[in-house]
């Protein structure tokens, strides 16, 4: 690469089968594209995404994203499980945000078997996702600084994620692999300890920390200048590349699903949608930073208005009893010993159930044949259709910039390979 | 409306619309659990993406999931979630195919068909025509067969590990230590067209129950039976009273003969008789009686 008037780019595709004459000027250089790797093993790839990128100089001509690296067949396991032993697999798809992923499944499961869920549970799930929500961007937000070069917010905002893991290992038991979200309700009660320091970390340390941590970030003329006009999507590209969540309320269109599909207790939920105005990585960073504030809000009217009450569903046919019950009576006994050996039979249908998880529309498709396994199971994740327009969004970028579109993005493999 | 599940308006007209706008090529139109599907033409399902994208505002296509019922003769199922943003509703449409006849691609209608479909064909091997790049996509390099189809093996057929002799990664054929335990929770009583494990003993034949209990066997058959069955005498009981006997070859007798502990030569064949091994020689080894139990009967 030489800043020489008379160097010629030519794409590599040019020369292939012709003998190349550069003899007939003397003095030219003939400057060919390149092709690179980018992952599988790279930092920040977010995991283990390979990409093969032809290059022109450090510009970006053409990005094929090599996926499934990661392919666990998660989709084959779940054909052979009964509905309660798959739920465990959703968590390890999105393990950056776990609880968002069983939510779209159990809805689904109730969805087929039209089961009642009670108010405390649907309050207790939406709690939960909203915490989800803020552990999933809190690790994003931290990584998609640290990938165009800051350090210290990243060390920040962990502090607020190992809080909210916290909370979660309080709930289930489980810090990341929770379980909680069940077919019917969740699986038990929270103390009421844990509800009130949620509200409080709500209303102290996360608004004072987090925003403490963006206020290095927000206004930093470095990372504007690496993520202001990078890859921008227009509302048009959005919707024609299936994009959801943040992703497409950066590109400006004010649609989430938990307001024009609200689904447990999002209904009654007063909260606000951020939206971008140019489509850019800092658009969808920002959006995501906004989300937090208002994930905050959702779960402080959550623990406002939660009523008591059962925490799942009473029939006995799909939620399993408690084990006091089982000590106590012969009936809760059978329904315990034929919920755990056969499982729950699941009337024959299929529904596609979509929730707005944190990095978007995270859908799953449940076709039942009447048995107590799912025929077909099929997950639509969220980074899948994303990673597709890798190569519209960093086409005519120069190379750096490929770890802010990567970390715009929200890509975790878990998910996207299955 | 009782689950808690995304709540959608139903949208109204839909089944009007739908008629109108895709005439013939709509075959079927279903109203399920608050969600509407369409079956479609197969070779027509690209005008019917576009038609459905601008005259019903179903403006982003959302997932491709692949089906697979074997016993059908087009055995796969192309199933296209659509969503509209602006009427706020979602459409399910479907094909169907078999491992032959291609669908006509989307992706001029909507480019993130590109992967969707992608991952079909890797997955069923439902092929897509028109697909610029239709390379498989989640399965590893140079993988075959298509393994959500419902006669792949979940094991699958290869397995890999890191060979320390080979210093690289090898592929072989699955070995199972246990086979694969999958249990069937369909009721026996109802619908389910198998022999019930075991019953193939009491006809012989393997035939469907319903044939009665086994018939009771006779009395000459029990007495033949037991004879059969009645243990062998027990071996004569194992006794070591010389070195030869030991088994331990003839080396070690060898080496026996040579020294003893105390630097004495013992030489079994004469000298060193002890006089439990003369009392032996002279009284061939007998089976030893039976041990009485003590205390009586109990």
């Amino acid at each position: 690469m030489t800043d020489s008037p008379q160097v010629k780019h030519h794409g590599s595709d040019m020369f292939e089968g012709y003998p190349v004459d550069t003899a007939d000027t003397v003095g030219d250089q003939v400057v060919t594209n390149y092709t690179i790797n980018f992952g599988p093993q790279h930092p920040a790839a977010h995991g283990v995404l390979r990409m093969v990128m032809e290059l022109d100089g450090e510009i970006i001509e053409r990005v094929d994203p090599h996926v499934g690296l990661l392919h666990r067949g998660t989709e084959k396991l779940i054909e052979y499980k009964t509905y309660l032993q798959a739920l465990p697999y959703f968590d390890r798809l999105d393990y950056c945000s776990p609880l968002g992923m069983e939510h779209s499944y159990v809805l689904a499961i109730e969805k087929l078997l039209d089961l009642e869920v009670p108010a405390r549970a649907q309050y207790l799930r939406t709690l939960f996702a909203e915490l989800t929500r803020i552990c999933n961007h809190m690790l994003n937000i931290g990584s998609h600084v640290m990938d165009v070069g800051a350090m210290t917010p990243n060390l920040w905002v962990f502090e607020l994620r190992e809080d909210c893991l916290n909370f979660f290992e309080r709930a289930s038991g489980a810090r990341m692999h929770s379980a909680y979200f069940r077919p019917g309700g969740v699986h038990q009660d929270v103390p009421e300890r844990l509800l009130y320091d949620i509200g409080e970390w709500c209303e102290k340390r996360l608004p004072k920390l987090f925003g403490d941590a963006m206020s290095l970030v927000i206004d930093n003329r470095i990372f504007k200048q690496r993520n202001v006009d990078i890859a921008t999507v227009s509302k048009e590209d959005a919707l024609a590349w299936g994009f959801s969540g943040p992703m497409i309320r950066g590109s400006g269109i004010a649609w989430d699903l938990r307001k024009s599909q609200p689904y447990d207790a999002y209904a009654s939920m007063d909260f606000d949608i951020p939206v971008g105005t140019r489509g850019d990585c800092y658009d969808r960073f920002m959006v995501r930073v906004q989300e937090v504030y208002q994930s905050a809000r959702i779960i402080l009217q959550c623990l406002r208005d939660m009523p008591t009450g059962p925490i799942a569903s009473l029939d006995r046919k799909v939620v399993p009893p408690k084990r006091g019950e089982m000590k106590q009576s012969m009936e809760s006994l059978i329904h315990h010993f034929k919920l755990y050996t056969e499982g729950f039979h699941v009337p024959a249908g299929e529904v596609y159930v979509a929730t707005e998880s944190p990095k978007g529309e995270f859908g799953v498709y449940l076709v039942s044949d009447g048995t107590n396994k799912p025929y077909r199971c099929k997950i639509r994740p969220t980074a899948f259709s994303h990673l597709q327009a890798m190569d519209m969004m960093s086409k005519g970028h120069m190379l750096a910039d490929t770890t802010a579109i990567i970390g715009a993005i929200d890509v975790v493999f878990g998910e996207c390979d299955r | 409306m009782t689950h808690a599940a995304p709540l959608v308006a139903r949208r109204a007209h839909i089944d009007a619309e739908l008629k109108a706008l895709l005439g013939k090529d709509l075959l079927v139109h279903v109203h399920a659990a608050d969600e509407d599907s369409i079956t479609v033409d197969r070779e027509a399902i690209a005008g019917v993406m576009i038609a459905l994208r601008d005259k019903m505002e179903y403006q982003q296509l959302m997932e491709i999931a692949g089906v697979d019922y074997p016993d059908r003769a087009e055995r796969f199922e192309v199933v296209y979630h659509l969503l509209s943003v602006t009427k706020n509703h979602r459409l399910r449409v479907r094909v169907c195919t078999d491992e032959a006849t291609p669908v006509p691609s989307i992706v001029p209608v909507w480019p993130v068909a590109g992967w969707l479909e992608r991952e079909v064909f890797d997955m069923y091997g439902v092929l897509f025509a028109g697909n610029p790049d239709l390379r498989r996509i989640l399965t590893d390099y140079g993988f075959q067969g298509h393994p959500q189809r419902k006669d792949f093996p979940l094991t699958g057929y290869t397995e890999l590990r890191y060979s320390e002799e080979d210093k690289r990664v090898v592929y072989e054929p699955v070995k199972l230590a246990q086979d694969f335990r999958n249990f069937d929770f369909l009721s026996p009583w109802e619908g389910a067209d198998y022999v019930l494990p075991g019953d193939e003993k009491a006809g012989g034949t393997g035939e469907a129950p319903g044939k009665g209990a086994p018939t009771p066997m006779t009395a000459a058959e029990v007495k033949k039976a037991d004879d059969t069955a009645k243990a062998p005498p027990p071996p004569t009981p194992k006794t070591t009273e010389k070195p030869e006997q030991t088994g331990a070859g003839a080396k070690a007798n060898i080496k026996a003969a040579k020294t003893s502990r105390d630097g004495a030569k013992a030489t079994t064949a004469v000298k060193g008789k002890t006089p439990a091994t003369k009392k032996a020689e002279k009284a061939p080894a007998k089976p030893r009686a039976p041990r009485k139990p003590k205390g009586g009967d109990a």
